[in-house]
Order: C-alpha cells, then sequence, then structure tokens
C-alpha cells in the first residue's frame, strides 16, 4: 500500500500493487442500494407475517417440519380449510331443502335438480361406476343403467328400494330339466322375440308349460302384474321381448347360457352372477349410505337416461 | 472494480521502461474514456424548458391521456360507459358488453398495439416513448411542477446544494405534496375503471370500499410518486423492457431526431471577431442547448443512443439558437441516418417490414371488428355426453345425452326456448320446458335425442341445437350450434 494515492481524485480505495495496479471504488447507485436494504427489510417482514421459518425439532423430510405460524396466520392448508368451510356452508342451504324434499319433488325443480346431478357424481363414482361404469353404462355382467330397461322397475321409489336393499337375481339351471331340443327351442325363442318376431306356437306352449312366466310374466315382458295405481309387479326377470340383453353379448349363446346354469344357483359352477349388495343402513356395520345420499343417487341414476 | 494496466514486462527490461511503454498509452485510453460515464442517476438531471414547436405537441400527446382522468365519467346507457367489472366478469364497452368467452378479442387487441408499436417505431423511431408513455408523461408534467415551484434548472441546483431552511423546507414539501396528490389521483382513476367512479366517491372515503381498491390506490400513489418523481430517465435507461425492444426495431431509414453532423462540424464557439468565410467552423456553435433540454441528460449529437427517447425537445432547442445565430433550422431534425449521411434516402413506404407489420395491424383490426360485430347476447354450448357415447332403449332405438349451456350475456334475464333439427326423424327429451337464464349467467340443461334404428345409416350424424328468447323489450335473440348423433355401426 502506497503512503501517497499517486492518482489522487479518481475515486480509488487506496489500495496499490505494483505501482499502478488498483482497486476502483464503484458503489451502486444510491437508490439501487435503497432498493436492496428495503428487498431485505421486506424479507424480515415477510418472514414475520408469513410462515417461514423452521421450529425444532429438526426433521429431515420437508413436510414433516413444522414452521413458524406467522403474524397474519396464514398457510395455504389454512386457506384451503376456510375455501372448504365456505364450500359446505353453501351446500348445507341446499342439502337441507333436498333433506325436505321427497326425489319426486326434487325431480320437479330444475334448481335442485342440478344441484343433486352434479353432487351426486362424486357419489356415483365412488359406489356405482366400478360396475355400471363411469355414465352408467354398464359392464358385462352388470346392468347398463342409462337406458330404459329395468330389472325391478325404473321409478324412483325402486330405484331408492334396489339402492337400500340391493338385489339378488334367481334363476334355476335347466340343464337338468329340460332336454337339448327344449333348450334349443327356447333359446331361439328368445332371440326370435328381441328381433321383435312372434315366436312360434311351440315355443310359447314351451315357455309357459315349463313355468317360465312365473318370473318372466305371461307376456315375457318381465311383468307379473300391474297394480291398478300403475305400478308394476316383478321379481327381477328379464323383459325377453324388448332388444336388451342382460347378460351381454346376447342372442342364441347367452341365451342357452342362462337357461342351462340359471342365475345366482349354488353348486352350479357356470351359473350367471347377478349380485347388487345392499347400500342403505348407514351407521350399522355394512351399512354404507344414508338415506339423503340414496336419496340423490336414486334421482341421478333416474335422470341418467332413462328413469320412469 | 479492477482496472488493469499492466501486461508481463519481461524481465530484462527496466521497471520505467516499461512504465513509458505500456502504461502510458493504456492511461491515455483511460483519458479518452473519460468523459463517458453510465447515467445511473447519481445527479438529477434538470433540464431546461424552451417553448417550440415540438413542446406544444409535446403537450398536446400528453393532453390524450385526459381521458384517463376524465373518461370513467363517461356515461352510458345509465351506466359507466366503460367499466372492467371484474367481480362479474363482466366488461362494458359503451353498448356492448364483453364477458370471458369473447377474450380471443383481447389477444387481438394486444396484438394490434404490439404491431403499433413495432410499426410506429419503425416509422418514426421511439415516438412512444417520447409522447405517450406514462412515463415520460407524468415525469414531464412532475417536472413541470418542480419548475413552477423551484426556478429554472440554475436555481433548481442552488436549491438542492443549499443548506435546509424554513423557504426551501416548504417549497419542497409543496413540491413532494403535489406530486403525491397526482400520484393519487392516477391511483384513484385508474382504479375508477373497475370499480366505477361514482361508487368510488361514495365509498372510499368512507372506509367502505375493499382493500383490493385501497391498496391499489396506495400501490399508484407511491409508484407514480417513485417512478416520476425520483427515478424518472433512470426507468427508460434500466427498468423499462419496450426501451430496449423499440431500440432494435430503427433502422438506417427510420426518421428520429439526428444531428447533422455534416453540416454542424467541426462545432466551436461563436466568436464576435470571426468573419463568416474564413470561419472554419461548421453551423454547431457548440451552445449545448440541446443537451440543456433532454430530459435524458444525453447528447444527442453522438447519434441515436440508448438514452434518446425521441421527445424532439432538442430540435426546438437548436432551432431557437439557430434563428438568433440566423444560419437556417433544422441542424438537430426528424432525419433518417440515411439522409444525414448524405445517401439516398429509401422511402419507407417501400420497406417489406413496414408493409408486414400494417398486413399484421390491419389482420387484428378485422379481427376485433369482426369480434364486435358478431358479438351476441346469448351464447349456446352443447357438449355431447360421451360416457356412454350412446345408450340402446329397450326397443331398439338409440339415445344420446347432451348437456347444453345457455350463456347470458344480457343485464336482463331472459327465457329460451331449445329446438333440435337433424336430417332424420328423432324424438327430443328435456326441451318442453322453457329455460329461464339469468343474466350473466351460464344455465345449462340436459337433452335427450332418441332416433329409430331404421334412421340410423351411420355412426353419426349431424344435430343442430337452436336457442331463442326475447328480452322484456320485445328483441329476439337466437344463438345457433351443430353436435352430433353417434350410433354404433349398423
Amino acid at each position: 500500500m502506497a503512503d501517497t494515492n499517486p492518482f489522487p481524485g479518481e475515486n480509488n480505495t487506496g489500495h496499490f500493487w505494483d505501482d499502478n495496479l488498483r482497486e476502483l471504488k464503484n458503489p451502486p447507485p444510491r437508490w439501487w442500494m435503497i432498493a436492496f436494504w428495503l428487498s431485505l427489510a421486506w424479507w424480515v417482514l415477510y418472514g414475520l407475517l408469513y410462515p417461514m421459518w423452521p421450529t425444532p425439532p429438526w426433521k429431515l423430510d420437508e413436510t414433516d417440519q413444522e414452521f413458524t405460524q406467522g403474524m397474519l396466520d396464514w398457510s395455504s392448508i389454512k386457506e384451503f380449510e376456510r375455501g372448504m368451510a365456505q364450500v359446505e356452508e353453501v351446500r348445507a342451504e341446499y342439502d337441507q331443502r333436498i333433506a325436505a324434499m321427497s326425489a319426486e319433488e326434487i325431480l320437479d325443480d330444475p334448481g335442485l335438480l342440478q344441484y343433486t346431478l352434479a353432487s351426486s357424481k362424486v357419489l356415483f363414482g365412488d359406489y356405482c361406476a366400478a360396475c355400471h361404469g363411469s355414465g352408467g353404462q354398464g359392464n358385462p355382467g352388470y346392468p347398463v343403467l342409462a337406458d330404459n330397461d329395468w330389472l325391478y322397475g325404473g321409478t324412483l321409489s325402486k330405484i331408492i328400494e334396489t339402492i337400500t336393499g340391493g338385489r339378488k337375481g334367481n334363476m334355476i339351471a335347466h340343464e337338468k330339466i329340460l332336454s337339448e331340443q327344449e333348450v334349443d327351442t327356447l333359446a331361439n325363442f328368445v332371440v326370435n322375440l328381441s328381433k321383435g318376431q312372434p315366436g312360434s306356437e311351440e315355443a310359447w306352449a314351451l315357455f309357459r308349460g315349463k313355468g317360465c312366466t312365473g318370473c318372466h310374466g305371461a307376456e315375457a315382458t318381465g311383468v307379473i302384474a300391474t297394480l291398478p295405481n300403475g305400478s308394476i309387479v316383478t321379481v327381477g326377470a328379464a323383459n325377453l321381448t324388448d332388444t336388451l340383453w342382460r347378460f351381454r353379448p346376447g342372442g342364441y349363446e347367452s341365451a342357452k347360457h342362462t337357461i342351462l346354469y340359471g342365475v345366482n344357483q349354488t353348486g352350479v359352477e357356470q351359473t350367471r352372477n347377478a349380485v347388487m349388495p345392499a347400500f342403505g343402513g348407514a351407521g350399522s356395520a355394512e351399512g354404507r349410505l344414508d338415506a339423503e345420499q340414496i336419496k340423490k343417487l336414486a334421482v341421478y341414476v333416474h335422470e341418467l337416461g332413462g328413469g320412469q | 472494480m479492477l482496472s488493469r494496466s499492466k501486461s508481463s514486462p519481461s524481465m530484462c527490461m527496466s521497471w520505467a521502461a516499461v512504465n513509458r511503454r505500456v502504461v502510458e498509452p493504456v492511461d491515455d485510453l483511460y483519458a479518452d474514456a473519460e468523459h463517458w460515464q453510465v447515467n445511473a442517476g447519481d445527479e438529477t438531471i434538470h433540464a431546461k424548458r424552451l417553448p417550440g414547436r415540438w413542446r406544444r405537441i409535446k403537450w398536446l400527446a400528453s393532453s390524450v391521456w385526459l381521458i384517463f382522468f376524465l373518461g370513467p365519467y363517461v356515461r352510458w346507457d345509465g351506466r359507466q360507459a366503460v367499466l372492467f367489472d371484474i367481480p362479474s366478469r363482466q366488461y362494458h364497452l359503451f353498448g356492448a358488453t364483453v364477458l370471458p368467452q369473447d377474450f380471443w378479442m383481447l389477444s387481438l387487441l394486444l396484438l394490434f398495439f404490439a404491431i403499433l408499436l413495432a410499426v410506429a417505431t419503425a416509422l418514426a423511431g421511439r415516438v412512444y416513448c417520447g409522447f405517450f408513455c406514462f412515463q415520460t408523461v407524468w415525469t414531464d408534467v412532475f417536472t413541470w411542477i418542480e419548475e413552477w415551484l423551484e426556478g429554472d434548472p440554475r436555481t433548481r441546483r442552488q436549491l438542492d446544494r443549499a443548506p435546509w431552511s424554513a423557504q426551501k423546507l416548504r417549497i419542497k414539501s409543496l413540491k413532494h405534496l403535489l406530486w403525491l396528490l397526482i400520484g393519487f389521483a392516477t391511483g384513484w382513476s385508474f382504479v375508477a375503471w373497475f370499480y366505477g367512479i361514482f361508487p368510488l366517491w361514495r365509498d372510499f372515503f368512507t372506509g367502505q370500499a375493499n382493500g383490493v381498491v385501497y391498496s391499489f390506490v396506495a400501490l399508484f400513489t407511491v409508484g407514480t410518486y417513485v417512478l416520476a418523481g425520483w427515478l424518472r430517465e433512470q426507468v427508460c435507461f434500466w427498468l423499462c423492457p419496450y426501451a430496449r425492444i423499440q431500440g432494435v426495431m430503427l433502422d438506417r431509414s427510420t426518421l428520429v431526431p439526428a444531428y447533422d453532423l455534416l453540416r454542424g462540424e467541426p462545432r466551436g464557439r461563436l466568436r464576435k471577431d470571426a468573419e463568416p468565410e474564413s470561419d472554419p467552423h461548421g453551423d454547431c456553435i457548440d451552445c449545448n442547448q440541446c443537451v440543456a433540454v433532454c430530459p435524458t441528460g444525453i447528447d444527442i449529437r453522438a447519434g441515436q443512443q440508448e438514452g434518446c427517447i425521441t421527445c424532439a425537445l432538442c430540435i426546438d432547442a437548436c432551432d431557437s439558437i439557430m434563428d438568433k445565430v440566423g444560419r437556417p433550422r433544422g441542424l438537430i431534425r426528424y432525419a433518417s441516418l440515411d439522409e444525414i449521411e448524405g445517401q439516398p434516402a429509401r422511402p419507407l413506404l417501400l420497406s417489406v417490414r413496414v408493409w408486414l407489420y400494417l398486413a399484421i395491424l390491419l389482420l387484428s383490426v378485422v379481427g376485433i371488428g369482426y369480434g364486435f360485430s358478431t358479438l351476441t347476447s346469448i351464447e349456446l354450448k352443447v357438449l355431447h355426453e360421451r360416457s356412454p357415447l350412446f345408450v340402446q332403449m329397450s326397443d331398439g332405438s338409440i339415445q344420446n345425452q347432451y348437456t347444453l349451456k345457455v350463456l347470458n350475456k344480457a343485464n336482463v334475464d331472459l327465457t329460451a326456448h331449445i329446438t333440435a333439427t337433424s336430417p332424420v326423424p328423432m324424438e327430443v327429451k328435456g326441451v318442453e320446458d322453457a329455460l329461464s337464464v339469468k343474466h350473466g349467467e351460464v344455465t345449462p340443461m340436459r337433452v335427450f335425442v332418441r332416433i329409430e334404428r331404421e334412421h340410423l345409416s351411420g355412426t353419426s350424424l349431424p344435430i343442430f341445437f337452436t336457442a331463442e328468447g326475447q328480452f322484456p323489450d320485445g328483441t329476439p335473440v337466437r344463438a345457433e350450434r351443430e353436435s352430433a348423433f353417434f350410433a354404433p355401426a349398423p
């Protein structure tokens, strides 16, 4: 370091090496430094206002680490919880009105119907879609809910009954009851009915004679009787006269299989499976849905496209 | 910062010889560059104000910003003519109401302004910076107030240096108070475009406006005060991206305020005894007035440079001097670099770039015009249900489900009737009742369409939905949307 400054007035630091190698002072502009200190102050302020400083005990995993709470008491999870509480508040108003109404009344209220359909979509996804498909389009072995073919009736009260208590189809296996010839006749008969053809006299005679009418009805429509108030009585047997098949892909082989091995027959290895569990009775050991949820779900299913 | 000025000396040379041969020429380089300095705002630039043609044009251009302050008071149909109502997602532009759905027009508007900036820059340099930019205009007004209170630049510098006195405190505090007031008016007017000017008058001073309003007014007050009062040309130098972008859009044929160096050089001070014929000097008398009036503190005679916002005030200054010394005006004038260097000036309108800019400009204007001319009061959207795409019903017919969404952009409620048409007969369920659509809302409805198997020849056919309604004043509205009907392969 030199005793005298050989470059006076140059704004240097006074440090010299090798006569003329020196360090100059060229500080950032004052406004820049002010901005710098202000941003530091902001950092401290931010740390006081928001959760920022980790607090002991120290955790290796950041997600487990506790932080200071911040004077504003804000955190993203608290904001999320507040938002959810608001949503619940809005929903509660609708849910209270729905609770006081029957499923039929909901259908007549466009606003509430809209809310019911929107809010039941999740319920349907959670409890129904695994078997019936996300849009009620069905799956092999599981009925389509979007069409207008109902085994147990497509009115709101029937749908509620189905969801609450579940359903279990029952058709005896005919492999030991009917001859091969008779099974062939009946399978062809069912195929013809589904194509809109009347079916031969011989086949109708066999159909009635073997007791099929007991479940499928005298007209093979799945309806045993129609009550004076218009509602129908069924045991869940398929309507054989429509174009839809309970067990896909449908057609001769499907029909033959069902006739031979029946539905839900114990001891029959190739029997059809057709069980819907009961979803009602929330609170009990196996109960899953409460009456309100079932009511909303029934409306949802009814409105999938084929409700009666 | 280290100033390296020494190359490694060979050991056989004496140190003094090295000093002479190596160091001295380098020190000369320092001396060369000594005049250059970074304008980092260490020293406040007190620019001189001179009357003149460009000064008048500048005030005229600045006055465009009065729209910003007075615009919110303009009424239309019983409400504020231009109101960006963010909470209800409605943007009123005189008679038209723009909803977020129409925001593709905003992108065209942004494109329009971006290209306008480009075309203006290609033609006349940073004309936006010099005449219209809020930073320029607000700084101009702020320094005008400063001059009014503190006097001309020399007095101002003296006042800055003078020790604090009661008078200095009075003048300075009045100045800062006025600056803050303008800042407040700026924030106030900005918020008024979003909040409504009359609600703002009603709510602001009674503490009933929301926190966002107060925050924005505070932000703009402080921002205006700091940017126009303290940072000034530093914003153009160091903060503004436009300034940098515009710099690269100039070329040799762009008109910019330029110093005619062929005519002006060699510059020299005017001497009374010099004979005009024997005077070796050019027209520039080196009076430095062009530098004195420059709001960014540059010397235009050094040529185009990043600090020049092309405000043309140096042209006024130079012209007034040329008038005084009896030489023709235009030593500093709007001219292209080609023209200044005595080369034939290529007409700007022959430049491909300018035509390209203009084409894009036209395209975006046409797009915006189309958008506004086709703004409808209602909009119909049709969502075809995809899960399942179609359902076979018990009688063999095929059913499709649609969700129709009717958006009512008007400010009154509406009742809409939905109809559907297709090339084949069909049964439509869900449209029997009229749909009541609240204003400013989207109302959904589900529609089922069923078509008999015998009418279906392919896997899809077109289907048209129409929403029709009538406003209370009898104006009919109508919206259409095409969708498709899907069926399994026959």
